[in-house]
């Protein structure tokens, strides 16, 4: 139940009492979000979505740097090589789910 | 971008598991926090991926599995009452109270509704003006913003026959709750990612300095795990404990101020008791009284329950990292998700289900010898 995921904001509306709110899309399936905890978002932004509320807004530079940082990983890596290493598991399977 | 399936690439998980192979020098213990978290690494198989030294064990981080027997009895209580609907998130309705689940209160007839979201309880609260509408508030911080903004709403509105009822556990106080243990074997955290989307990281700071064991807020996504397990295998190895964030695409050190804001408007903090593992001080939130005309404890009077959970379970064990299912003789056999026995089988994001879940019920104990 603490699933938290990222959904692009199609529109932003407020409901007949005041609360902001908006419509979210998570790949195909659309759904009504609060925005009220993410005053910040705008139309095409993505958030982060817990039980119908935004709790952030996905921040794009940072999601790059991430990926990028771990693209540069075995780079690093030859540069301090040491003497013994345990056997390789490379044929190990990854990510052995179905879904 | 679209923030999923680029961290579900298997050539960087290749990498990120080369590096921490090339830096691991000697046997580590970690703790996933969030129950999120041991379903992924659970699923895609992550601790498997890792070099043997490195063992991954599953902590108390699912709100569901860790609500107390006696807050379930109570939910059932309510419940069953001819002037109640009863709302509550999907996982909570197959978990067992002393007698039942809500499931078969449903059947016998009970009005007992699954919501997507607490907002939509108020919905159903306006429209069943001579029903009174409850929602089973349980949760971690993650979700303590949006029952908060469901409890604030519905007394800015004026929807009277709306309550909830309570059962909120807080992270930073179980982690401190763990490393006090005298059976400790933790010594490095993945902190919870969502949690901290709404409350940051500073909390986090004086535990890992008290303690001395290393915090990365870590993300839900196999990359994301994989990474967190590097930035806490390079900290150990190098003998710092620091609190470090590896997910800034959604988590800062200051969180959600709006959202906590509004949290300590409706909540306060209180002790809690958490199933399978007690009472930890001040490890909870409860309304605050200025909205207790939405507070089901206290509308509904429902008396203490005591109850006793089946002395075989070792879910507690489990929950605080000293276990792991396989140790548990139940497993797999008598306690299954469709009939089970303890705190850590009852949600997908419990140890003991998230291990049935993917057939590990029919291996043989992959742990032991070589990680001691
Ligand atoms: S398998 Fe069942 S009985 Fe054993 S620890 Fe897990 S929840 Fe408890």
């Amino acid at each position: 139940m603490c699933l938290a995921i990222p959904g692009k904001l199609l529109e932003i509306s407020t409901d007949v009492h005041g609360v902001r709110m908006g419509r979210a899309n998570f790949g195909g399936i659309v759904k009504q979000v609060c925005l009220e905890y993410t005053p910040e978002v705008e139309t095409g932004d993505y958030v982060l979505v817990h039980v119908g509320f935004a709790l952030s807004k996905v921040d794009e530079a940072e999601a790059e740097r991430t990926y990028a940082a771990l693209q540069q990983l075995d780079q690093l890596g030859e540069l301090d090589t040491p003497d013994v290493l345990e056997p390789s598991e490379s044929d190990h399977a990854f990510f052995n789910s179905s879904s | 971008m679209k923030y999923l399936d680029e961290y579900r690439d298997e050539e960087l998980a290749r990498k990120i598991v080369d590096e921490i192979r090339r830096i691991t020098t000697r046997p580590w213990v970690l703790m996933e926090v969030c129950g999120g978290q041991t379903h992924s690494i659970v699923k895609y198989g992550i601790d498997r991926l890792l070099p043997n030294a490195i063992e991954l064990v599953h902590g108390p981080g699912c709100p569901v599995c860790v609500t107390s027997l006696e807050m379930i009895d109570k939910a059932h209580a309510i419940a069953q009452r001819p002037d109640v609907i009863f709302c509550s998130f999907g996982d909570m309705l197959r978990v067992p109270g002393s007698e039942c689940d809500l499931l078969v209160l449903k059947s016998r007839g009970a009005d007992i509704r699954i919501v997507y979201s607490p907002i939509d309880c108020l919905k159903i609260a306006r429209a069943n003006p001579d029903k009174k509408v409850v929602f089973f508030a349980i949760g971690f911080e993650t979700t303590a913003p949006s029952n908060a903004m469901a409890v604030f709403q519905a007394k800015k509105q004026g929807i009277a026959n709306f309550s909830v009822l309570v059962s909120h556990v807080l992270v930073p106080p179980s982690i401190a709750s763990i490393l006090q243990s005298p059976l400790n074997r933790v010594q490095g955290f993945l902190g919870p990612g969502h949690v901290c989307t709404v409350m940051g990281y500073r909390e986090y700071e004086p535990l890992a300095e008290r303690f001395k064991v290393p915090i990365v807020i870590t993300g839900f996504e196999p990359l994301d795990i994989l990474e967190g397990v590097l930035m806490t295998i390079r900290q150990l190895e190098a003998g710092s404990w620091r609190v470090e964030n590896q997910y800034p695409r959604v988590v800062n050190r200051e969180g959600n101020r709006v959202a906590q804001d509004l949290v300590n408007k409706v909540f306060e903090v209180c002790d809690r008791k958490w199933r399978g593992v007690g009472s930890i001080p001040k490890s909870g939130y409860k309304l605050r009284y200025d909205f207790k005309e939405h507070d089901a404890e206290r509308i509904f009077e429902v008396k203490e329950i005591d109850t006793q959970e089946p002395a075989r379970c070792i879910s507690g064990l489990v929950l605080r990292g000293v276990k792991k299912p396989h140790d548990c003789a139940c497993f797999g056999k008598e306690c299954t998700p469709e009939h089970p026995f303890g705190a850590t089988m009852v949600s997908a994001e419990g140890a003991c289900a998230a291990y049935y879940a993917y057939g590990r019920h029919l291996e043989a104990n992959p742990q032991t010898a070589d990680v001691a």
